[in-house]
């Protein structure tokens, strides 16, 4: 258990670094959006690829996150009757949700994308747009983020088996318990949940 | 069996993503586990061809390349800002200075701080907590009543769903494939009914029970001296006066602007028709509220005396944040830029106004993208979960299924909004806003145009139906985060040391009933009377070929009407078809000779 457990919390220092490097991302994109539309207003100038560029940073993050969202436990649950649950049902449940949906989900997703991905590698394809982009990037983000997701999911599953033999204190982890970021001072000040 | 099975995959699969949601997984994964589940089981029945499943993921990147869902991220980082960097708080605090004094005023302070702010959030959850933390406890140490105040919290953190530029609405706009401009356009005239609705409440509170909603000037001991500064300005009848003709001239002025060099204006730029209302209205709110911040900062930097310094002050905050949130919606209705572009203009915005308040820090900036990062990630993934589902439902005849359902009720059209409208405000009580938005309405939509009924009118219905499910008790969505930061005891307050109530869960549920009663009616008036959504004429132009194209298949869908078998929905079908094929472009910047009204 200790030497599986070592394991998971690899896993999450992965995706906690690689989730907090998705903020990045979405400024790029909030700078390329403004810088497009005030070219197209006030230059009348407009690019494709510029265009293309903001949607690729935004599926960048949010597929980068899926994994960390995941970790600090923010995927939208129904949590009406499972709130008063004890915890122990809750970890059993999730475990349940784990093996059964999510891994299944990430394998599926993951592998199909993986084999459009190497389609379109071999095919050489770009977007019909002029001035269009190769596509090739975010069709490989997919793959990685359903690894990433993949790889979490085992490491909350692990967690959770850990809490149930009693090795951990919490069946899951929340912003507030990882080590803070060291940019986003106010971030562990944040508002009670 | 295995016939029965085949014949019920459809109901079975709805049964099965019930119980992976109340199990409280994750709702991408009870999402995905039973469409992946299920194409599983309906292969093995040979219902569902196998080469279906290698569609996903080309579906799943159809969703990634929706440019309106890209608008997601820009708002939620401009609410992110603006709460992150204090301003929102400081708006709260000053408007509650300048309304305070007189009794209710704090509660229409809070309202109006809900309307302002908690549009840009666009989650309920986010903008109850925030309004809460922030104007509960003030409140209470005012001594309102402990009722009035939850309930006027959780009535503003609802205003979410409903008021531009509302992530909602966004959402909505992409599930129902309708334009964003057109949904903000329709939801502002029954955003401005619930608000003012509200206002009515605290008013008539107000008059009924007077001391529930005490000002601090007439508080009496209670906790005097907690806010000394507030009785300067509402004290003073030159303040008073002061303001009031600061408000009426800046008002006038902009009434003046959209009424002559406005239109002139935009002549000029090649519009060949008058400014509609709602554009003259942005227009006019956002030249009167530069003259005011103009006014008020002229006032404190010369040192005039005009205004007293608190109102000056006052004014100096409030008037920013709105000024923003103006220019943004404003340049939407305008057509100067597509809502994905003034949500980015919008977070530009926000920035820079963090940055003239001294208040961008490297915290602010980095917290505020995280939590961007993670909002958009899980609402994409929620999506990403909703295809999956949708993939093989479709591939079950699900639709066929829900079509049935709907098939045999009575009453047309009202029929068929009254069950919806009671089907979505039961569902709204368990699940939030985006598994609605992404399970239930890709399944409603196609029925609703079927009947005729506009799918941007019934984007704004489902909009306000879900605000009245989120705050009913006993489930309420809203209630639930109110409970998790409002105070349970009665506890001393930090900032002034006085004994304050605390609000128990009682509480809550009383507080909202009045709220919910007159969204309840607003409800009601929209269903008698559907013309209080407007509709916009949209400004459109044919694509030849794509017309061609679109005409064919729609006559191969038999949407064109012929005498034998006459069909209502002939117009919308064409429309849906035009749009499909991309013969039918929005393009506010057009030339006058190619413009005409759509409808």
């Amino acid at each position: 258990m200790k030497r599986l457990l070592r394991c998971a919390q690899a896993v999450d220092t992965l995706n906690r670094h690689i989730g907090r490097a998705m903020a990045w991302p979405i400024l790029a994109a909030i700078a390329v959006s403004a810088g497009n539309a005030i070219s197209r207003k006030f230059l009348g100038v407009s690019s494709n690829a510029w265009l293309e560029v903001q949607w690729h940073l935004f599926a960048l993050s949010s597929l980068g996150c899926a994994g960390y969202v995941l970790l600090v436990n923010e995927h939208v649950r129904v949590d009406v009757w499972s709130s008063r649950w004890s915890s122990r049902t809750r970890a059993w449940v999730d475990i349940a949700g784990l093996l059964a949906c999510a891994l299944p989900m990430t394998l599926v997703v993951g592998v199909l994308s993986a084999e459009l991905f190497g389609r379109r590698l071999a095919s050489g394809e770009v977007y019909v747009n002029a001035g269009g982009l190769p596509v090739w990037p975010v069709v490989l983000a997919m793959p990685l983020s359903m690894a990433l997701l993949a790889l979490q999911c085992v490491a909350e599953l692990v967690r959770r088996l850990a809490f149930l033999r009693g090795n951990v204190p919490a069946p899951e982890l929340a912003e507030d318990d990882l080590p803070p970021w060291s940019l986003d001072d106010a971030h562990r000040a944040a508002r009670p949940r | 069996m295995s016939a029965w099975l085949a014949a019920h995959l459809a109901p079975l699969m709805f049964v099965a993503l019930a119980l992976a949601l109340v199990s409280g997984i994750p709702v991408v994964f009870g999402l995905a586990g039973c469409g992946l589940g299920f194409a599983w089981l309906a292969m093995q029945l040979d219902v569902m061809p196998p080469a279906l499943i290698n569609a996903l993921p080309l579906r799943v990147f159809g969703i990634l390349a929706s440019e309106l869902l890209l608008a997601i991220p820009f708002f939620t980082f401009m609410g992110m800002v603006l709460d992150r960097c204090g301003l929102a708080e400081e708006v709260l605090q000053s408007a509650g200075e300048l309304l305070g004094g007189r009794r209710g005023g704090l509660a229409l302070s809070v309202l109006a701080v809900g309307a302002l702010l908690a549009a840009t959030t666009g989650v309920v959850a986010a903008s109850v907590i925030s309004i809460g933390t922030v104007s509960l406890p003030v409140m209470l140490r005012q001594g309102y009543n402990p009722r009035v105040a939850a309930g006027v919290v959780a009535a503003a953190g609802g205003l979410t769903q409903i008021v531009p530029p509302s992530l909602s609405l966004i959402v909505l706009a992409d599930q129902l494939g309708r334009g964003v401009g057109e949904m903000y356009t329709a939801a502002l005239l029954p955003a401005a009914l619930i608000i003012g609705a509200y206002a009515v409440v605290i008013a008539s509170l107000v008059l009924w029970r007077p001391r529930w909603l005490p000002g601090t000037a007439g508080r009496g001991d209670a906790a005097a001296g907690s806010a000394p500064a507030a009785d300067d300005a509402n004290r003073s009848p030159q303040g008073s006066f002061a303001v009031m003709s600061l408000l009426a001239l800046a008002g006038a002025a902009g009434a003046w602007v959209t009424s002559i060099p406005y239109p002139a204006l935009m002549r000029a730029l090649g519009r060949d028709f008058a400014p509609p209302g709602d554009e003259r209205v942005i227009v006019a709110v956002g030249v009167a509220a530069f003259i005011v911040i103009g006014a008020a900062a002229a006032d404190r930097r010369w040192a005039i005396g005009w205004l007293s310094p608190l109102m000056a002050r006052a004014l100096l905050a409030c008037a920013p944040p709105l000024l923003l949130i103006f220019v943004v919606l404003g340049t939407i209705y305008v057509g100067l830029a597509t809502p994905t572009e003034s949500g980015a203009m919008g977070a530009v915005g926000a920035l820079v106004l963090a940055w003239a308040k001294r208040r961008l820090t490297s915290g602010v900036l980095a917290g505020a993208a995280l939590r961007t990062a993670k909002l958009s990630s899980f609402v994409i993934f929620i999506l990403v979960g909703s295809t999956i589902f949708s993939h093989t439902f479709s591939a079950v005849d699900g639709n066929v299924w829900v079509e049935g359902l709907f098939a045999h009720l009575p009453g047309g059209a009202v029929g068929f909004l009254v069950v919806v409208t009671v089907l979505t405000f039961v569902l709204g009580m368990f699940l939030d806003f985006l598994e609605i938005a992404f399970i239930l309405v890709p399944l409603l939509a196609p029925l609703a145009a079927k009947l005729g009924i506009d799918l941007v009118w019934f984007g704004v219905l489902l909009g306000i139906n879900l605000q009245t499910s989120f705050l009913t008790p006993p489930f309420g969505y809203a209630l639930f985060f109110l409970r998790s930061v409002a105070p349970h005891d009665a506890h001393t307050d930090p900032a002034t040391g006085q004994r304050v109530p605390g609000v128990s869960t009682r509480d809550i549920y009383v507080g909202v009933v009045p709220f919910v009663v007159v969204q309840m009616l607003v409800m009601a008036a929209v269903i008698v009377w559907p013309g209080l959504i407007r509709l916009e004429g949209e400004r459109v132009v044919l694509d030849e070929a794509a017309t061609e194209i679109a005409l064919e298949r729609a006559i191969e869908a038999g949407a064109l009407f012929t005498p034998e078998r006459p069909r209502p929905d002939a117009a919308l079908l064409l429309l849906q078809h035009l749009r499909e094929s991309g013969a039918l472009l929005l393009d506010p910047a057009l030339p006058e000779s190619g413009t005409q009204p759509g409808r």
